[in-house]
């Protein structure tokens, strides 16, 4: 009996490796003592001779947002891969698992930060970005998140940064686009509120399309534990006669509103925002469904500008598959970091404290903007906030075009 | 007119917990263990149908029994060697072992078809006259509740009328004294997994048809609301798991409809606290003493 229990263990440990690992970057050979763990700047010294900055990235990278995580997380390693292959400064990149889960967050910051972290890429997720940006505000690491976009996330903390919109920016862009576009429009929301990022969109949107004079005629809501099903919702913005649907959700449950509303004849024009990106992605979706489609969003596979075209190839190539918008906020991170690092003239022997300084003059300083996957000329705030003009698509023949 | 579709997506949704339900109490009525992984079953049952359409290409019917044929040899293979080992063990034990399988078959799910979500192409789509669409009748929630009293009444004669059925309610009885007559008990609580997960299967299948989120967690929610219809409905009843089932199931889209959407899951939860104080077996629950 003993036997077989540490065969299972041994089993256990080795599917955990196989888990955690697959990335890069051997943690250092010798396991500092429990005592060291707060020295950061050791291993930091150890490596400057090679020259090599070392980024931690920290997302969902198992469990129910496993997609956003590792979208992210590839997205940067593909960043972090071409930049090493110019030559010049070099980065060293490893991915820590968090679940989505603020305490796992926490821990993996903990583990990268033992490892040398001098720049974090994330956390990719709301919650846990909030958790985690207060140690990195202690401890004066630099963060930038792909996609957390709540304002909480950036709120009082002046080295925590954003690559995504914030929800107040969308909620609004999307009001007006519509009172601009369609003023007459009956619109139903349908959203997620036990999700900042669903419910923080829908709070803007409903105040700016109250004082844009546009009339919502229903509100639907779901949980996390309710995503599957909405025939109910559907049924009841058909019967308020809705003629638009605002879906400020992810693009899961939208496609099951989508397949929903078919099932029962219900043939409005759907609206999404960024979380709508991927829709015709979903495996096994019909997507003349989504003919049609509205969303605002920073990134579209289907463009077909240089840049889009060189990622998306070389994400299929790696990945089987098409890269979504965390991808390529993933990816524009690992590039503002590093325009930010030749801006500033910023090396890796400097501690991660000036680092972090240097890193949030330049990205707060007025000449400085990126161009990347998710915008051109993105700046960012001294609070944090990215700004950047979000573009309007829909779905026509499957692919994303300007209306 | 609102109402009655709000009705109908409401015994559509109640419909497929009482399959699963149905599975739940099958094993717990003869085995007298709660099968926690009853759930994830359902969601290979859905990946099989997913991949043989999907990759396969093969007609919906083919699929259908794949997925049956995938899910009894693992509901087999689950049994025999997770929980027939601990068969003289305390029902803690085999309790925990029963989400210790159900973690398994998720995270085996995430590693083969990965978190992405797939979306269901549902495999009984016909088209209704424009009339029954209007009321918000789909040809899923037919099917659905057709296949789902079919199921319930077959099963309740096998049960009560063949052979086997019998075997299966004396190893309810009492596993030692149907031992002695001659029943191979074993083989017998085998039968009762193999035919507790193609009902799986089968759920799995319908489920994703009207709700097609296919993902490594879809089982989950659905297996805990069919636990609790089997257990609002008294366990071990077969009867009662179909009228559990479809109580809660209308129970949750009118919460939904008429109360608050958030609160719906709450709803159900504590309809179900409310009919155990009230009734602790269950709505057709039979009272058993419990011999010291």
């Amino acid at each position: 009996m003993k036997k077989y229990l540490a065969l299972l263990l041994a089993l256990a440990m080795v599917f955990a490796l196989a888990a955690c690992g697959g990335d890069n970057a051997e943690p250092p050979a010798t396991d500092a003592p429990e005592g060291d763990a707060t020295v950061t700047d050791a291993p930091v010294a150890e490596n400057t001779e090679a020259g090599v900055f070392k980024i931690g990235g920290i997302g969902p990278l198992t469990g129910d947002a496993a997609i956003y995580g590792t979208a992210a997380m590839n997205g940067a390693q593909i960043a972090v891969d071409e930049i090493n292959a110019l030559g010049g400064i070099q980065f060293e990149f490893q991915a820590q698992d968090d679940v989505s889960v603020a305490e796992t967050s926490v821990n993996a910051y903990n583990t990268l930060k033992d490892w040398g972290m001098q720049a974090l890429i994330g956390p990719v997720t709301t919650g846990p970005a909030i958790s985690v940006s207060a140690e990195a505000y202690n401890d004066r690491i630099f963060a930038l998140t792909p996609s957390a976009s709540s304002a909480d996330v950036t709120a009082d903390k002046d080295n925590m940064f954003q690559m995504c919109f914030t929800d107040p920016n969308q909620g609004v862009s999307a009001a007006d686009y519509m009172a601009e576009n369609m003023p007459d429009v009956k619109i139903a929301i349908i959203y997620r509120n036990d999700d900042a990022y669903s419910q923080g969109i829908r709070d803007t949107f409903v105040s700016e399309a109250e004082s844009k004079g546009l009339s919502v005629v229903y509100e639907g809501t779901f949980t996390q534990d309710t995503q599957t099903d909405f025939s109910v919702q559907v049924a009841a913005a058909q019967a308020a006669g809705a003629d638009m649907v605002f879906l400020p959700i992810y693009y899961t449950p939208a496609s099951v509103i989508l397949t929903q509303a078919n099932a029962i004849g219900y043939a409005p024009t759907f609206f999404g925002v960024d979380g709508m990106d991927g829709i015709l992605t979903v495996e096994g979706f019909d997507t003349s469904l989504a003919e049609g489609v509205m969303l605002l969003t920073p990134f579209s596979a289907t463009l077909s500008d240089e840049l889009t075209v060189n990622f998306v190839t070389e994400y299929e190539s790696r990945h089987g598959e098409t890269p979504n918008q965390f991808a390529a906020d993933g990816y524009d991170c690992v590039y503002a970091i590093y325009n930010a690092i030749q801006a500033g003239n910023i090396t890796p022997d400097m501690s991660t404290a000036d680092i972090c300084d240097a890193l949030i003059d330049t990205f707060t300083s007025d000449s400085f903007s990126v161009s990347g996957l998710t915008g051109q000329g993105m700046t960012w705030g001294s609070n944090g906030e990215v700004s950047k003009a979000p573009m309007a698509f829909v779905i026509q023949d499957g692919v994303y075009v300007l209306p | 007119m609102v109402f009655f579709s709000y009705l109908i997506s409401g015994i559509s949704l109640g419909s497929v917990y009482a399959i699963i339900a149905l599975g739940y109490t099958m094993v717990y009525g003869i085995a007298k263990m709660l099968n926690f992984a009853h759930g994830d079953v359902i969601m290979v049952g859905g990946y099989v149908a997913f991949c043989a359409i999907s990759y396969l290409s093969l007609p919906p019917a083919v699929a259908v029994v794949l997925a049956v044929a995938a899910c009894t040899v693992l509901g087999v293979l689950i049994e025999g060697l997770a929980y027939r080992p601990l068969r003289q063990a305390g029902s803690l034990a085999v309790l925990i072992t029963a989400i210790g399988v159900s973690y398994f078959l998720q995270n085996a799910a995430q590693l083969i078809w990965h978190a992405t979500p797939k979306n269901f192409t549902s495999i009984v789509h016909f088209d209704l006259p424009a009339g029954l669409t209007a009321m918000g009748l789909s040809s899923e929630a037919i099917v659905t509740v057709a296949s789902c009293v079919v199921i319930m009444i077959a099963l309740t004669t096998f049960v009560s009328k063949s052979k086997m059925g019998k075997a299966m309610r004396a190893c309810s009885e009492d596993k030692a004294a149907a031992q002695i007559m001659g029943i191979n008990v074993n083989a017998t609580i085998s039968m009762t997994f193999a035919i507790g997960s193609a009902l799986a299967a089968i759920a799995g299948v319908l489920l994703c048809s009207s709700y097609p989120t296919l993902q490594p967690t879809t089982g989950s929610m659905p297996g805990i609301k069919a636990f609790t219809a089997a257990v609002f409905g008294g366990i071990g009843s077969i009867p009662g798991a179909f009228l559990g089932g479809l109580l809660l199931g209308i129970i949750e889209s009118m919460a939904k409809a008429y109360i608050s959407t958030n609160l719906a899951n709450a709803i159900v939860f504590a309809v179900l606290i409310v009919v155990l104080l009230v009734k602790p077996t269950g709505l057709l629950g039979k009272y058993v003493p419990e011999k010291v």
